[in-house]
């Protein structure tokens, strides 16, 4: 019998329990076939197949398929907000009852095969798949295609049912799921069943990730068993280094050794046998520069020597998990930390850094450290205990991360639109605007922020004081105030209100402000 | 409309200036005809209420002491000059549509509709017009619904699977109208059927009207033992309130045509959702709307701009209108709170 991986994917998407959730997966796990387990814990671990299709594509096909106009096809996309769901939904009633049922592992290597297919295979093949799939089939079909494939599964849930299923451990479970494993290539049994050891060389550790802290610091309790670093804003990678040869893992699990070769240049000096956890960041003279200069590296594979010149970049260790070669996660982290120590120091290079341990003997003296936090282009403190293990994942505990509060402006709601899927029914995506000479200028949008029960409260108030309509967009009067929080702005050219900020988002609806007490452009520009 | 025919959009609701009359008037107008009895359609302040005699009822029930007359489907009744019928809408029990007729002039509003039969409203009669006032909530054509005999049997099949854990099912509902939809097409072998204070109300309401609803246990001194199991048919509001405490430990769904789509699903945070709707889906509007041979189509609640837009390339006069009707919601301030009875 076939293992049903639709309905399972169905069960893990209507189910907010991860009790439920595990034992979904296990009982997927205990009747699939290796292939179709190898594909499941593929797409869950962010390894999908390339994009076979332009999503603009699949859209003009679906429509004609589905003999809607291309624009009322562009209205149902903008209700559903997901390529994938609409057109699962547009075909749902065109499906003449008969469906095909397929294998997990059988669609997936028809998607990887399909790259190869020129546009009017692609298109048959499509069309054909459409109408054999149910809704639920067709709508997973598609996220693979789109390669927007997310459900409310953790990499911790599958390692969990994995760890259970196999009955190994669950720490060998996450670390066998790193690195650069294919299921085109590699089989389950290589990947769960071999040696660690005789895994691959550029395989790394699952990274350790912290909670903001909750309460009080004081309440750690004696400032002397806690490290403190900067948290630095960069990307978290990790280094490896193993027979002679050096590779840089980003968090997201990509391998951007391409992107960066000067810091595998220098990687290539550490001892063999070596991996280290650190912040990738854009730097310069001993001094952390802009994170939008980071950018512009992440995204570009083997960059000319004027980029790496003017966006030079480096790494500061913040951690060693492997050393000559063993593992040595177990090991306290003032263990660890001297070993890294040695290391940096014994081999002193200059893209490689120490991140520096923040020593100020109170909390107080530590709470106005981190007041200077912006000054040094960090996000804020993390706080590790000296005497933590390296763990899988976000875990409580031993490590949180205290950031410096958010900047914030008080802002005047001026435009509204529908939310995307589910606020569909809602206005939900709010467009800011604050004083300029007089007038309103807009300056942010933000998404996110308020509660559900203040969400309904804006949507009444914007379909009752709608001024115009500009497509799906409204203007309303403007009265509601609120708090806009932001990580960061800069001067842009690209924006006509002159700035441009990071993570906007709703801090409060400051229902105490009229819009005439909201703030001016020039003192959002002040912050700069 | 724009064109003052018999029916004119008043910033009170829709008003037939020559029979002296509104429909489903949203503030205190005057004289009104009521579609159906869902809260955005029959609204207090109104000197007299003209409905189908099971809406009278329900309209008795949710706005106390008010002047109510009633109507029979199908009977005409002149108002002034102007011909007023009501021909059944298929959304709950009593729904109507109101033709209001006059010389050429044919109006049709439809209120709220759906053309499957749910085996407890009178089923959705098409009805000649010149002009048809129409909802469109589910007005796109990624919304097709599935028979109700296969949405029941998903969800008997959920409650059973529940059962057999020990776990309670509670499924959302309106109040009025989907929670007796519900109740009527259950598989009581399965186990015993509560309703929430407010669902036990509606019944009551409605079986005094003369519609035929299964019997449904309250939740007042109920055992552990006869909940064991056990459905509860609860309005939409209830959940997430403390009421929910004695009947853990349970399941969740809600039943709404938004379960549709994923992200509503999602946002109701239940466990599961079912696909069930009182309002036409994409293929029933277009039938509908085919079915009347109006020359004129106006649109209320739901994706209208939109759908006014596809009608007219389907070659139809179509328009949409500015009302405050709510369609089907799954906001917990809405018409699905329908609390005050419990």
């Amino acid at each position: 019998m076939q293992a049903d991986w639709a309905q399972l994917f169905e069960e893990l998407d209507a189910s907010n329990k991860t009790n439920d959730k595990v034992a979904a997966l296990l009982a997927y796990l205990n009747v699939a076939s290796d292939k179709d387990k190898l594909w499941l814990i593929a797409l869950f671990t962010g390894r999908k197949p390339k994009k076979p299709v332009k999503a603009m594509d699949m859209r003009t096909w679906a429509a004609s398929a589905a003999n809607v106009e291309p624009w009322l096809f562009e209205e149902c996309y903008a209700v559903v907000g997901d390529i994938a769901e609409t057109i699962a939904l547009l075909f749902e009633s065109k499906n003449t009852g008969e469906t095909l049922q397929f294998s997990l592992a059988e669609l997936m290597q028809e998607i990887v095969q399909m790259a190869r297919f020129s546009q009017d295979e692609k298109r048959h093949l499509l069309q054909e798949r459409w109408l054999q799939l149910d809704k639920n089939t067709c709508f997973l079909y598609n996220k693979f295609l789109t390669g927007g494939f997310r459900i409310g599964v953790s990499q911790q849930l599958l390692v969990q049912a994995l760890s259970k299923q196999l009955q190994k451990p669950a720490p060998e479970i996450a670390h066998r799921l790193m690195g650069n494993w294919q299921p085109m290539l590699h089989t389950f049994e290589e990947l769960f069943l071999h040696d660690l050891a005789n895994q691959e060389d550029a395989k790394p550790y699952p990274f350790y990730l912290s909670y903001p802290i909750e309460s009080d610091v004081s309440e750690l309790g004696d400032i002397a068993d806690w490290q403190a670093e900067w948290k630095w804003d960069g990307i978290r990678i990790q280094l490896i280094k193993r027979n002679n040869q050096a590779f840089l893992w980003s968090r997201g699990e990509e391998l951007i050794s391409e992107n960066f070769p000067e810091l595998i240049a220098s990687a290539y000096h550490l001892p063999n046998g070596t991996v280290i956890d650190g912040e990738l960041l854009a730097y310069k003279n001993q001094e952390a520069l802009p994170f939008n200069l980071l950018q512009k590296r992440i995204t570009r594979k083997k960059p000319s020597a004027k980029m790496i010149e003017t966006c030079p970049c480096a790494i500061i260790a913040y951690d060693v998990l492997e050393f000559e070669g063993i593992d040595i996660r177990g090991n306290a982290l003032s263990e660890r930390r001297k070993i890294l120590e040695q290391i940096i120091a014994q081999n002193g290079f200059g893209l490689i850094q120490l991140s520096p341990v923040l020593d100020t003997g109170n909390w107080e003296m530590l709470a106005k450290l981190r007041e200077e936090s912006k000054s040094q282009k960090a996000e804020g403190l993390m706080l590790k205990r000296k005497s933590s293990p390296y763990q899988n994942g976000r875990k409580r505990g031993d490590w949180w991360k205290w950031k410096v509060n958010p900047m914030h402006i008080d802002a005047v709601l001026v435009y509204a639109q529908k939310g995307h899927g589910r606020r569909a029914d809602l206005y939900t995506d709010y467009t800011f605007a604050l004083w300029h000479e007089g007038k309103l200028q807009t300056f942010a949008k933000a998404y996110s922020g308020l509660t559900d029960k203040e969400m309904i409260e804006v949507d009444q108030f914007v379909k009752k004081n709608t001024l115009e309509k500009f497509g799906p967009v409204r203007t309303v009067t403007p009265q509601l105030v609120f708090e806009i929080g932001f990580e960061g702005l800069q001067e842009s050219t690209r924006h006509k209100c002159g700035v441009a900020l990071r993570f906007p988002r709703i801090l409060r609806w400051r229902r105490d402000k009229s819009a005439e007490e909201a703030n001016t452009l020039e003192e959002l520009k002040k912050l700069i | 409309m724009q064109g003052f025919g018999l029916i004119q959009l008043t910033a009170k609701g829709l008003y037939c200036a020559e029979g002296d009359f509104y429909i489903d008037p949203w503030y205190p107008a005057g004289k009104a005809i009521i579609t159906h009895g869902h809260s955005d359609h029959a609204r207090l302040g109104q000197t007299a209420y003209l409905s189908h005699p099971i809406t009278e009822k329900v309209i008795q029930h949710r706005l106390g002491s008010v002047q109510t007359e009633t109507l029979d489907y199908e009977k005409e009744r002149m108002i002034n000059g102007v011909g007023v019928t009501l021909f059944p809408a298929g959304h709950i029990p009593g729904s109507a549509q109101v033709r209001v007729r006059k010389g050429a002039e044919t109006w049709v509003i439809s209120g709220d509709y759906k053309c499957h039969d749910d085996g407890i409203s009178e089923p959705f009669v098409p009805v000649n017009a010149t002009h048809f006032i129409s909802e469109c909530t589910f007005g796109l054509p990624i919304f097709n619904w599935k028979s109700q005999a296969e949405v029941m049997g998903e969800l008997n099949l959920w409650w059973q699977q529940n059962a057999a854990l020990g776990l309670q099912s509670v499924v959302f509902a309106y109040a009025l109208g989907k929670a007796q939809r519900i109740l009527n097409s259950l598989d009581t072998s399965i186990g015993n059927v509560f309703g929430h204070g407010a669902v036990l109300a509606m019944n009551d309401t409605l079986i005094a009207a003369g519609v035929k609803i299964n019997p449904c246990l309250t939740l007042q001194n109920a055992t552990k033992e006869a909940l064991k199991g056990a459905l509860i048919i609860a309005p939409p509001g209830a959940n997430g309130t403390p009421w929910m405490k004695k009947l853990e430990p349970y399941r969740t769904a809600f039943a709404s045509g938004w379960m549709a789509m994923r992200g509503s699903r999602r946002w109701q945070a239940a466990d599961r959702g079912f696909i069930l709707s009182d309002h036409a889906d994409w293929k029933e509007l277009n039938s509908a709307i085919s079915a009347t041979n109006a020359e004129h189509i106006y649109l209320t609640h739901g994706y209208k701009s939109v759908y006014a837009k596809y009608l007219q390339t389907q070659g139809f006069d179509a328009l949409e209108l500015d009302t405050l009707f709510e369609g089907e919601s799954l906001k917990s301030n809405s018409k699905l709170e329908e609390n005050h009875a419990s």
